[in-house]
């Protein structure tokens, strides 16, 4: 109940702040926003919630963007790689964290034959000894190398654990590192993996789909999240979250950043539409990713097992819903999220997602294509299908994602059945989000920025 | 707990029936064990059933109500139930008679009987269908969205709607129905295990489908626990984990050939006029959309979990051999090249 509160107090005046902002105030430079952010940042952590309004009145729509920048991402929006390492210093409160989970998370390791004493999971092959690594060949990192480099930087800084790494790795990286991508592709080829009852495979997902996501999620959309301590370490949780971008790729941007950006690691379980499931190609990938189908038998049990869950209530009216209508909330299905979690009894936590609406501005739906196809919508943006497969590509836009304080629902559970409960629960979770992406907007003067 | 004194076991004629018949008659607890089936047992059926009393009774008969008064049973494992067309003898037709119309009679008959005090019945996770709505995993309680395409899943759906008809008239009797995932073990031959001994494994294009599969051992192991002990209820029995389709197939070193979707029924068609292997149209669906089903009531009630899916399908590649990419040799490919690796390197 508190963070409905909260945001209930001083939301009416923020979100005439954010229309005012977005459609008056030019862009601020994006480096400028930046570079206040990381000055105030101390400040801001030392008071929290007395500053807003202070800002608010003394100066313009860009000041007011910063004092919601929290003290969790100061990071410059350019390149993440450098800016994460003198995070320390500015005492941001996430990046020791990550520090931490780097340096002593002994591996969410899940592949027994290969994990050749790396402490990041997600490379198995090319992830031994890290530091000393790129330290030696910083010209030749691959691709796949690549990715976990910024999160390496923190963890070699403070790493009592990685110390002892490099002398033993030194002797021939390289050869390791083949010897290591070998082996699992023969593990894939002789079928010596695990898969769970969803069809999840971690392996997989932890050494192909994440880092092939996270070129996408660190560079393209240089996504910035708030709050991911909010997440559960371990236990059960439902992540609900709005649903925008003419395809599903803020749902995988999610995952990411809850794999990414929490100590634990954790995989988000993203539930999907049965059009997900029906078509070929794209059920087995989801299956392996880790989704499954959004009904309540298959998210009660999910969240029975202690997994933690990803829903978009809005479903299909969210993602296939016009540019003009961005950020405005679709209706909550049928509530059946909130159903399942009153059930279990797990925490709900909202999620704001800002910036997959302008990854494909919908302009337009061919619905004669898309009842031939037998696609819930056929999108027409400003690029897409003019310019064919480089319509394709997704717009560059900057994004923010918010975790909220988690709605407890342990006292709630007997009435999973009652539908008033259910109703105004779902309101307060949709209420939250709505009101936490006016917010986020108002810190996101420009989507390109 | 008293334990049957007779015990009549349906369709032993067939390899399911005989090896439970010959179990149950094992079993100093049982007192008389009596097989039935229209057919004369013969092969290995026949030297399992040399312990056994065998009559040969067709089921679609009444006869079946006379033996049960004569033998006084008291247990009732009806296992005379077909899987899979026999283009041979009868087809669908002759399949369907002894699916349907066989447990009917059987059913009737029990109802009659005054000694009956519990029946098991042979059903199928084929029951729940296969589609892209259903939940991941099922379990006792989940019902099918729509009537599964196959023939033999919508016998097994008649034959519980009986079975469940059946406990209503008779409440003293415990009725136990048992969904059986796939069979599988190292000398089990199912329309199954020939297809994963095909020299080319045809897939699905772009579907990966979660698979289960039971230990054959397994499976006989919960029937005579069914007959000797008291579990009243629906049970699916399966090994847990799962598989996936590609991933069994290289487990059993064979090489998978995609095929894409709406050519699958011909593909199937071809299969069967060619003799390969006979799909039915729900194997079809579970080669695409994979069936998962949750055991935890089998064993919270049995204190009996069957082995693992993994470890079932590698007894059975072990038994029948593997395919041409034995774990063997892609270990050497993959020695060979990192040597060639180093070799280049220095």
């Amino acid at each position: 109940m508190t963070p409905y509160r909260d945001s209930g107090g001083s939301e009416p005046a923020k979100r005439g702040k954010a229309t005012r902002s977005r459609t008056s105030a030019p862009a601020a430079a994006s480096a400028e926003t930046s570079a206040a952010a990381s000055a105030e940042t101390s400040a801001r952590a030392a008071a929290q919630t007395p500053a807003p309004p202070v800002d608010a009145s003394s100066a313009g729509s860009r000041t007011h963007t910063n004092p919601s920048a929290p003290a969790t991402t100061p990071v410059s929006d350019k390149e993440p790689a450098p800016a994460k390492a003198p995070a320390p210093a500015n005492g941001s409160v996430k990046t020791p964290k990550r520090a931490a989970g780097n340096g002593s998370v002994p591996g969410p390791a899940p592949e027994p034959a290969m994990g050749n004493g790396s402490a990041s999971g997600p490379e198995p092959a090319v992830g031994n000894g890290s530091a000393s690594g790129r330290a030696r060949k910083p010209g030749r990192t691959t691709k796949r190398a690549k990715a976990p480099a910024p999160a390496e930087e923190p963890g070699a800084a403070d790493g009592t654990t990685l110390a002892p790494e490099p002398a033993k790795a030194g002797a021939d990286v390289w050869d390791q590192r083949v010897a290591g991508l070998l082996s699992a592709v023969r593990q894939r080829l002789t079928g010596d993996y695990e898969v769970d009852e969803f069809g999840f495979d971690r392996q997989l997902t932890e050494s192909v789909f994440l880092p092939l996501l996270r070129p996408l999620y660190r560079r393209w959309f240089r996504v910035e999240t708030i709050g991911a301590q909010h997440l559960p370490t371990h236990g059960p949780a439902l992540v609900v979250a709005n649903h925008s971008g003419t395809v599903g790729l803020d749902a995988l941007m999610l995952s990411v950043a809850v794999h990414d950006e929490h100590l634990s690691h954790r995989h988000l379980r993203l539930l999907g539409a049965d059009f997900v499931f029906r078509m070929p190609g794209l059920s087995e990938l989801a299956r392996k990713y880790g989704s499954t189908l959004a009904c309540n038998p298959d998210a009660e049990r999910l969240l029975r097992g202690g997994e933690l869950i990803g829903v978009f209530p809005e479903g299909f009216k969210g993602i296939g819903k016009a540019f003009a209508e961005r950020y405005k909330l679709q209706r909550f299905g049928r509530g059946g999220f909130v159903s399942a979690a009153l059930r279990t009894g797990t925490p709900i936590i909202p999620v704001s997602i800002v910036g997959a609406e302008e990854i494909y501005p919908l302009i337009g739906n061919i619905r004669p294509v898309a009842r031939l196809l037998g696609l819930p919508y056929f999108p027409v943006t400003p690029t897409f299908p003019w310019l064919g497969p480089l319509g394709l590509i997704p717009l560059p836009s900057k994004w923010l994602i918010e975790f909220g304080e988690p709605i407890p629902t342990a006292d709630l559970m007997d009435s999973a059945d009652d539908p008033m409960v259910v109703f105004n629960l779902a309101d307060q979770v949709r209420e939250t989000i709505q009101q936490t992406l006016y917010r986020l907007l108002e810190r996101r003067p420009d989507a390109f920025s | 707990m008293s334990f049957p004194k007779v015990v009549l076991v349906t369709g032993v004629a067939r390899h399911l029936g005989a090896q439970v018949a010959a179990r149950l008659a094992a079993d100093p607890r049982i007192g008389r064990v009596v097989g039935i089936d229209a057919a004369t047992p013969a092969g290995e059926a026949a030297r399992l059933l040399a312990d056994v009393e065998v009559r040969r009774v067709d089921l679609s008969s009444p006869e079946i109500a006379w033996l049960l008064a004569d033998t006084g049973a008291e247990a009732v494992a009806h296992m005379a139930i077909v899987t899979a067309v026999d283009h041979q003898s009868g087809g669908r037709g002759a399949m369907k008679d002894l699916n349907i119309i066989g447990t009917m009679q059987l059913l009737a008959a029990c109802q009659q009987a005054p000694a009956l005090r519990k029946i098991v019945v042979r059903s199928s996770t084929a029951a729940y269908g296969a589609s892209f709505s259903d939940p991941a995993v099922f379990t006792e309680d989940t019902e099918p969205r729509e009537v599964p395409r196959g023939g033999y899943a919508r016998d097994v759906l008649d034959i519980e709607g009986y079975v469940r008809s059946f406990r209503r008239r008779r409440p003293d009797v415990v009725a136990t129905v048992l969904r059986f995932a796939p069979f599988i073990g190292p000398r089990a031959d199912t329309r199954l295990t020939r297809y994963f001994a095909l020299p080319v494994v045809p897939t699905v294009l772009g579907r990966d489908p979660r698979l289960q599969f039971l230990h054959v051992e397994d499976a006989f192991e919960v029937l005579c626990r069914s007959i000797v002990e008291r579990h009243p209820g629906t049970y699916n029995v399966a090994g847990p984990g799962v598989l996936t389709l590609n991933q069994a197939i290289r487990r059993a070193g064979r090489i998978a050939v995609p095929v894409v979707e709406p050519g699958l029924s011909a593909v199937a068609a071809y299969a069967r006029r060619s003799g390969l292997v006979d799909f039915s149209l729900d194997q079809l669906d579970l080669f695409v959309h994979g069936r998962v089903v949750d055991i935890s009531r089998l064993v919270a009630e049995y204190g009996f979990e069957p082995r693992p899916t993994a470890v079932a399908f590698d007894e059975f590649v072990r038994g029948k051999g593997r395919g041409p990419l034995s774990p063997d040799r892609i270990r050497g490919a993959e020695r060979r090249v990192l040597q060639a690796i180093r070799k280049a390197r220095s």
